[in-house]
């Protein structure tokens, strides 16, 4: 009990702040507690499936196959892997970060994996789908073809910067 | 429509895998039940943040901040606005597509809308649980960093 107060302590304290807004700003508290449930149904929408895919793969996918295609001598087929493996998700950012932790532990290389996660954030297609019809298919296209160079790009430096040091600490029992 | 394609793959992988091997199937949902659990009071914590950010920073506020003519100020301003806010798409994209056609500057949608996806201050915490302190860090300013190659680009090729 103490152990999951200790967890959602944070949360708590934003509940708290939540409801001081609601006792002396009611209408602003009032549209965050509608915000929040809005965005609370959108992410129960999307985690379910998200999570049984994810569970499958854990047990499925044998590690040789990721190594061979996603791991350190993957080249660019890697690349194109990571890329169209985080365009082809739902859901918000911080979705990816538990896959990525699976795909890391499937022997997959680490600029590939913060591929995934910058393709995850910049490039995801049902994104794209709503950016081309809100901002115009010239918009979306212009910025997703700046974008792939870029996370690649981002994805080589960070790897570069952080070679041998973070990589070992990023493991399986990090998310504690 | 993603969502739906996203609920058949996972059904059909689902009773594919349990014809397949009951028990191997129940041991990858638990473990990914474990992480969803693990991960759930960020979950929370995050939406209920964006919940108090939103109604507090009203997209009318948005538009004065980042609207038209507000030059490279506005740059700097749409960047750090996107950077904190953790705006889902559903909001994001008719709020930009409404300041757009309201005379918004291109160059200061795209810093928005890419510092948006790409620069989470609210999820760094998760990211650095994942991925460490250094590379949150380094991925997160490079994004902030690209962003504004993104606009400057954007507004050469679009204006």
């Amino acid at each position: 009990m103490i152990q999951l107060l200790k967890k959602y302590k944070f949360f708590l304290f934003i509940v708290f702040i939540n409801c001081i807004l609601i006792a002396f700003f009611p209408d602003v508290g009032s549209k965050s507690i509608d915000i929040s449930i809005k965005n609370l149904i959108e992410m129960l929408i999307i985690v379910p499936p998200i999570f049984i895919l994810l569970g499958l793969f854990d047990v499925w996918a044998p590690k040789e196959l990721i190594i061979k295609l996603m791991g350190e001598k993957s080249g660019a087929l890697g690349i194109f892997l990571s890329i169209a493996l985080g365009s082809f998700s739902a859901g918000p950012l911080y979705a990816a970060f538990p896959v990525a932790m699976v795909l890391k532990n499937k022997g997959c290389k680490f600029s590939n994996i913060l591929l995934f996660v910058c393709a995850w954030s910049t490039t995801k297609i049902p994104m794209l789908l709503f950016e081309g019809s809100s901002m115009g298919w010239a918009f979306m296209l212009t910025r997703l073809s700046i974008n792939i160079p870029g996370i690649i790009i981002v994805a080589y430096i960070v790897e570069k910067l952080t070679y041998n040091k973070e990589k070992n600490l990023f493991r399986k029992g990090e998310a504690k | 429509m993603f969502t739906v394609i996203l609920y058949i793959t996972a059904t059909t992988l689902l009773i594919v895998s349990l014809s397949k091997d009951k028990e191997r199937t129940k041991k990858g949902l638990k473990k990914s039940c474990d992480t969803l659990k693990n991960i759930m009071p960020q979950f929370l914590s995050i939406i209920l943040t964006i919940g108090i950010m939103l109604s507090v920073l009203s997209p009318q506020d948005i538009n004065i901040l980042i609207g038209r003519q507000s030059g490279w100020v506005g740059m700097v301003i749409a960047a750090i606005v996107g950077s904190v806010t953790l705006i889902p798409g559903f909001v994001a994209f008719p709020l930009t597509a409404a300041l757009y056609k309201s005379g918004g500057g291109i160059m200061q949608l795209a810093v928005f809308i890419t510092t948006l996806m790409s620069v989470g201050i609210i999820t760094l915490p998760v990211e650095i649980k994942y991925f460490g302190l250094k590379v949150s860090i380094i991925r997160n300013i490079l994004a902030f960093a690209f962003s504004f190659v993104t606009a400057i680009l954007m507004g050469v090729f679009l204006t």
